[in-house]
């Protein structure tokens, strides 16, 4: 027999979805079915059900093979290459709970490392341009019942945010927004047609790297200067009409993603772009979110402003928190040969860093905490398997709109796996041991 | 003024962190006094004397100090790190942040520069003879205070961000740069005397860039006002003024809108 379990979280993109129901077995111990996710975070929960799945720590070979270890082994390797480094790098985290990072943060803390989430490939340049002249910002909630002007710069929630805009931004009848998408207006900026950009009143089909112009030209619109007759491949028509829908708007939501943070300009993208929303205030209500992907990078950013100040990229090496993209920054510590071993956790550079920066992991004593097997766990020398957050462990997590929701267990993990959070406990403990303190 | 020498015996295993070489740190102590300060290797605490062979006599005041350092220094940051008086020059390339926060006393490195030097900047003279690399006299990480005072040249090129949130004194590239000049400036001024290319002036409240050579694309919050003509501190010739950002806040002084001001040359 089987039961239903609602009210659960989707622990997959930053939306952080709070309706899902999952069927599991009576016993607790098998996931049937998944209801309400959509396909990216209904196959996150059955991947936990995977047959071939990894249960136990793994240890590279010289010859290339794994051979499987116990829990204590990867906990003495992973404890010694932190102790023995100068300065070990410890990255990742977006993909575990808090707990865990807060604990994350104590080993980084002890052994004088620089910790890094993925906000250093995706949004760290967000907050870059936060810390440089802040942010007016709001809940997804208000979004829902107040935004009557939607605007996604450099993001196709479509694809990878797929229920942002059913739940969120476009569709949803809200308390002052009850006639849903038909009250709404929506504008798209990105260089290519996207499936987003199909749903939008205004596609601004932006030269690709010229955000920063597009940004700049609002402005001067917003203030009714004059525009030289073309920006970034754009009319000027068509911008002076995008700024007068945006300021006649009653609440104006600017979402941004990696189409604007990753792109020529990076944080100084965000700057403007917070600078336009800031301008749009002397008009109407506006706010800005960016949208975050990983379902507790968010969380990360969190638990490391309150412990250290800074909320990505910082180097604990000196015993005080320093903070600087472009030094203490994952890929310029790897790629520059700053670091000597590196600890990757809930993450997958391996995927998603330049391969001179993956082939520095791979030369490092290296181990990668991570439920799946992933390229980053083919490149490095310890593999702990561990078991899924928000899945067969809760913990906090935080919605792109830092807003914390608790996310809840629904199954067992297999026999005798441990959590991210007992695992670095654990590593903590045999630190100290080594440390003889 | 008394000289000491450092020369460079052991490369660390990672970068060095030596914010303890500057006149400042040396003046007033012995040979063996200044080989026993600290440097750090990640987590590591380091004599200075484990990496470097120290000679000469430092002065009693930072003022009467001048240090010369020899050997490959690519690998050691924060050199002049604060420094307020004194000399020091580096026959070497160097990592990042030298003369950072400087408030006095001149740094010469006969060689490159990686990024962030001269950061905040308040004073003194700091003359790169090679290229320098990102965010070169620009605010620290989130401070909206950039280089207030002193003078930084260049003979090279730059990268990118340079003198970002600056309110004062002057950056002088003998090269070309890159993206992102003089960002949200409120003050101080910048010359380029070969080619840029976009984004300069971005979010600029106050201050003047001048450009020698081309500009790729000009911001569209920077409007052209007139030809001017400039002869001064070695700024010769028929320039076209450009002003901005129009999309950004501005002072007003005696009922006129003061904006930040782009020079690029016509004809010398
Ligand atoms: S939109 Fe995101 S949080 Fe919601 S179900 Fe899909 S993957 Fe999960």
């Amino acid at each position: 027999m089987s039961r239903t379990v609602t009210d659960v979280i989707c622990p997959f993109c930053g939306t952080l979805c709070d309706d899902i129901e999952v069927v599991v077995s009576d016993d607790g111990r098998k996931l049937h079915e998944v209801y309400n996710a959509c396909a990216i975070g209904a196959e996150k929960f059955l991947h936990s059900q995977a047959k071939d799945r990894i249960t136990r720590p793994r240890m590279r070979q010289d010859d290339g093979s794994w051979k499987e270890i116990t829990y204590d082994e990867a906990i003495d390797y992973t404890a010694r290459i932190l102790v023995n480094a100068k300065k070990p790098l410890m990255y990742g985290w977006s993909s575990t709970n808090c707990e865990a990072q807060a604990i994350g943060s104590e080993i980084g803390e002890v052994v004088g490392a620089v910790v890094d989430n993925t906000a250093t490939v995706c949004h760290g340049t967000s907050l870059i341009a936060v810390q440089d002249i802040g942010i007016p910002s709001c809940t997804l909630g208000e979004v829902k019942n107040r935004a009557d002007r939607i605007l996604f710069w450099g993001c196709n929630p479509a694809h990878a945010h797929p229920r942002h805009m059913s739940r969120y931004s476009i569709f949803p009848r809200g308390f002052f927004t009850g006639k849903g998408h038909t009250a709404r207006k929506v504008i798209v900026v990105d260089p290519r047609p996207t499936d987003t950009a199909n749903v939008a009143d205004i596609h601004l089909q932006v030269e690709q790297g010229r955000d920063y112009e597009l940004f700049d030209a609002f402005r001067v619109a917003f203030k009714g200067e004059q525009l030289p007759d073309f920006v970034a491949g754009i009319p000027k028509e068509k911008i002076y009409e995008a700024a007068e829908m945006l300021k006649s708007g009653r609440f104006v939501i600017i979402f941004f993603g990696m189409g604007v943070t990753q792109s020529l300009g990076k944080n100084h993208n965000i700057d403007a772009a917070i600078a336009v929303t800031r301008d749009l205030n002397e008009y109407t209500k506006a706010a800005i979110m960016p949208m975050r992907g990983h379902y507790n990078v968010t969380g990360s950013g969190q638990v490391w402003g309150w412990l250290f100040g800074f909320p990505y990229a910082v180097d604990l090496s000196r015993g005080f928190a320093r903070y600087n993209p472009g030094e203490t920054t994952a890929n310029d510590l790897l790629r520059r040969d700053e670091v000597d071993a590196v600890l990757v956790i809930a993450s997958d550079p391996g995927a998603h860093f330049p391969f001179s920066s993956v082939r520095k992991i791979y030369e490092l004593p290296s181990v990668a905490i991570d439920p799946h097997e992933t390229p980053t766990t083919e490149v490095c020398k310890v593999h702990v398997p561990v078991a899924f957050v928000g899945v067969e462990v809760g913990g906090c997590a935080y919605r792109m709109d830092n807003v914390p929701i608790e996310t809840r267990k629904v199954v067992e993990p297999p026999d005798g796996m441990m959590t991210d959070e007992e695992f670095l406990r654990r590593v903590l403990e045999r630190i100290k041991e080594l440390q003889g303190v | 003024m008394e000289t000491v020498t450092l020369t460079m015996k052991n490369q660390p295993d990672l970068y060095l962190e030596a914010d303890n070489i500057t006149p400042d740190a040396f003046a007033g102590k012995k040979v063996e006094e200044i080989a026993d300060l600290h440097v750090y290797v990640g987590r590591e605490q380091h004599r200075l004397g484990e990496f470097f062979e120290v000679s000469g006599r430092a002065g009693a005041t930072p003022e009467t100090t001048k240090i010369v350092i020899n050997g490959d220094l690519s690998r050691v940051k924060y050199i002049g790190m604060k420094m307020t008086g004194g000399e020091i020059v580096v026959n070497s390339d160097l990592d990042m942040y030298v003369g950072a926060w400087m408030q006095g006393g001149r740094i010469t490195v006969n060689g490159n520069v990686d990024s962030f030097a001269g950061t905040g900047m308040k004073g003194g003279e700091l003359i790169i003879n090679g290229n320098a690399g990102n965010y070169l006299g620009a605010a620290y990480r989130g401070d909206w205070r950039g280089m207030s005072g002193g003078k930084i040249i260049v003979s090279g090129n730059a990268g990118s961000d340079i003198g970002t949130f600056m309110t004062g004194g002057e950056i002088i590239i003998g090269g070309d740069v890159d993206v992102h000049v003089a960002t949200h400036a409120e003050g101080g001024r910048i010359v380029i005397k070969g080619n840029a290319k976009s984004r300069l002036g971005g979010q600029m409240v106050e201050g003047e860039i001048y450009v020698f050579g081309t500009i790729d694309l000009m911001m569209p919050g920077f409007a052209y006002r007139q030809d001017v003509d400039i002869d001064m501190d070695g700024i010769k010739g028929r320039f076209a003024l450009y002003e901005g950002d129009l999309g950004e806040r501005h002072r007003k002084r005696k009922g006129q809108t003061i904006y930040g001001k782009i020079y690029q040359l016509i004809e010398a």
